[in-house]
């Protein structure tokens, strides 16, 4: 026979509920996010920015030396420089971050009945909402100096796909950074220690074979490399071979690793 | 019952302890004042009773519900206004609220409803729409205080809630936290002013390096410090070290000097026409000329000084 139930106290019928409402707390924290470029849109032109001058400089720059002529040199570098700027967006994962938790809102957040990992959860959703914009401006400019994907509708958006779900795991040693970083100009320092060498030292802007030997081998792990390998393949229909599933299981490893990290570092500094 | 009880709570910070065995008790519906200067261990008492805290001892309670066993069920009572406003600059005040309101599971009319009345209450619905980061710092104030009550909360914690505000601000804030206990809320205020927990507590708990030096009524504080002045003030400032000398004996406190003006409050248990008897026989003794020479009621400021030995400092302005 069962035994019968006792009514459960209040704390703990919230809590059955908690994975829950941790997420639906997380979207209301993601809403505040999206709030925030509404008010400024302005930020998402310092994002995309960066990305754009590459863009602009390197296709009429270094277009006819690296490739010849300067169209399919756009051709190559648009997809990689796409998930450059994405990776460069997740800075701002860990200087949101940064500035809440030195803020005094997390305390607010944490002295009423908000799920603990509900702030975390909202800033990372918001910042793939801004990634998805990010990655249109990349597009759009791109289409306007004349790059067209050759692929078929569906591979470009597998492409976006895999590019924003990559962001998506970045975001994770961002908000590491972000949380360890006692002052906002240290997170700028940190994140450029990082990104630097992962997305200028990659294949997005030269391709490997011709860099200089001692660059390669590092290149070829890079997982920025990887992802605009897969990248240029699925928008530009060329052979992919492996590099989707490569591309994925970096993905998956670097959130593995770091999302609990980024949790623990979290609980510790709240 | 208590709303809000506390007993023994130590905090230590490696080799500063912020907290030394702190007691604390309020009965609902009332202001209880936690008065003390930078330091004293204000904040980290509110933050280990708002459940934002573990004490290293000691337990406390709100509402009758153990803080450290079950910080979840505390958390659907209590409002919390920091010492440093918790509002985001960049979204205006409404977003504001309503985040709060959706983030406590209201719906969304519900929220924008709930963040309606709130700005018109503290007097806000113009500025409604603004980005808070164009407000002014008595607005930011007024914002953060709606924001903690969004949930309806029974006990409410405002740590320094008018520090860094004008005079005018001041009674603005001052006559909202009123209006909050007359409707049934329990306050817990912590203020490095005076005035400010004369004005408003109903009891003053007064702090000093993590330790309470004194309990009591704003009158009862100021009985307990013999309730009465002596003030001399020399003919020639050349004899201050002379009359603080004979004020120091005839009042068996230590003087304060300030402008020309030697005073010490009165030391329970002495007789004050006494004192006053004495230090005027030992000045014409001693053959000192005085321009003033008196009694009078001890002001909060100096209970203040003889309770911690130090002055109240003034405030630290925010930054
Ligand atoms: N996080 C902390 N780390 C180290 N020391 C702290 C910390 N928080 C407070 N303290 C110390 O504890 C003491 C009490 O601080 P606090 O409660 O903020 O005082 P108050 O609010 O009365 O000004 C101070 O000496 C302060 O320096
Ligand atoms: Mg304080």
């Amino acid at each position: 026979m069962r035994p019968l139930k006792t009514v459960p106290e209040e704390g703990e019928r919230a809590g059955r509920h908690r994975p829950l409402r941790a997420l639906r707390q997380g979207f209301t924290l993601a809403w505040r996010s999206l709030l925030k470029i509404r008010h400024s849109p302005d930020q998402l032109l310092d994002l995309s920015l960066i990305p754009i001058t590459f863009v602009v400089l390197f296709t009429f720059l270094f277009g006819n030396a690296v490739a010849g002529n300067w169209h399919a040199y756009l051709r190559y570098v648009l997809p990689g420089v796409a998930v450059q700027a994405l990776v460069f967006s997740s800075m701002n994962t860990a200087a949101g971050l940064n500035s809440d938790v030195r803020s005094g809102i997390y305390d607010r957040f944490r002295s009423l009945p908000v799920a603990r990992a509900a702030p975390l959860i909202g800033r990372v959703l918001g910042d793939v909402v801004r990634n998805a914009i990010c990655l249109l401006v990349v597009l759009a400019v791109g289409a306007v100096l004349g790059f067209r994907p050759h692929a078929a509708p569906l591979s470009v958006l597998a492409a976006c796909g895999l590019i924003l779900l990559f962001s998506l795991s970045v975001c994770w040693p961002a908000a590491l950074v972000g949380l360890l970083a006692r002052s906002p100009e240290s997170v700028g320092g940190f994140s450029f220690v990082l990104i630097v060498p992962l997305t200028f030292g990659s294949n997005v802007f030269v391709p490997t074979g011709q860099l200089p030997g001692w660059l390669q081998a590092w290149v070829r792990i890079n997982p920025v490399t990887r992802l605009s390998d897969a990248a240029r393949g699925l928008m530009l229909d060329l052979p992919l071979g492996r590099t989707v599933p490569i591309s994925l299981l970096w993905t998956a490893a670097i959130a593995v690793v770091f999302a609990p990290l980024a949790v623990l570092a979290y609980r510790r500094r709240t | 019952m208590h709303a809000i009880r506390a007993e023994g709570l130590v905090k230590r910070y490696g080799r500063t302890t912020a907290l030394d065995g702190v007691d604390l008790a309020a009965p609902p519906g009332t202001i209880l004042g936690l008065l003390g200067p930078n330091g004293a261990g204000k904040t980290t008492a509110v933050r280990v009773l708002a459940t934002l805290l573990r004490p290293d001892a000691g337990r406390a309670e709100v509402a009758g519900i153990d803080v450290l066993r079950r910080p979840e069920r505390v958390r659907d009572l209590i409002g919390v206004t920091g010492q440093y406003a918790a509002v985001d600059e960049d979204l205006s005040g409404q977003e504001n609220l309503v985040l709060i309101a959706r983030l406590l599971d209201l719906s969304r009319a519900a929220a924008r409803h709930r963040a309606g009345e709130l700005l018109a209450r503290f007097e806000l619905t113009e500025a409604a729409r603004r980005q808070v980061k164009t407000y002014s710092g008595g607005m930011r104030r007024r914002l953060d205080l709606a924001l903690s009550l969004v949930g309806h909360p029974r006990v409410l914690f405002l740590d320094e809630p008018t520090t860094g505000l004008d005079p005018r601000s001041r009674g603005e804030v001052w006559s909202m936290i009123r209006a909050l206990v007359a409707e049934g809320t329990t306050v817990l205020l912590t203020t490095q002013y005076l005035e400010e927990a004369d004005r408003l507590a109903d009891e003053i708990v007064v702090l000093d390096q993590g330790r309470v030096v004194a309990v009591g009524t704003p009158s009862g504080l100021r009985a307990k410090v013999g309730g009465q002045t002596l003030d001399v003030r020399p003919a020639d400032p050349s004899d201050t070290d002379a009359v603080a000398k004979i004020v120091a004996e005839a009042t068996g406190s230590r003087p304060a000097r300030e402008g020309g003006l030697v005073s010490a409050p009165i030391e329970p248990g002495r007789s004050a026409t006494v004192a006053l008897a004495t230090a005027a026989r030992r000045l014409e003794a001693d053959d000192v000329a005085v321009t003033e020479l008196g009694l009078r009621l001890a002001s909060l400021d100096e209970a203040f000084l003889a309770l911690t030995g130090r002055g109240a400092g003034r405030p630290e302005v925010e930054k």
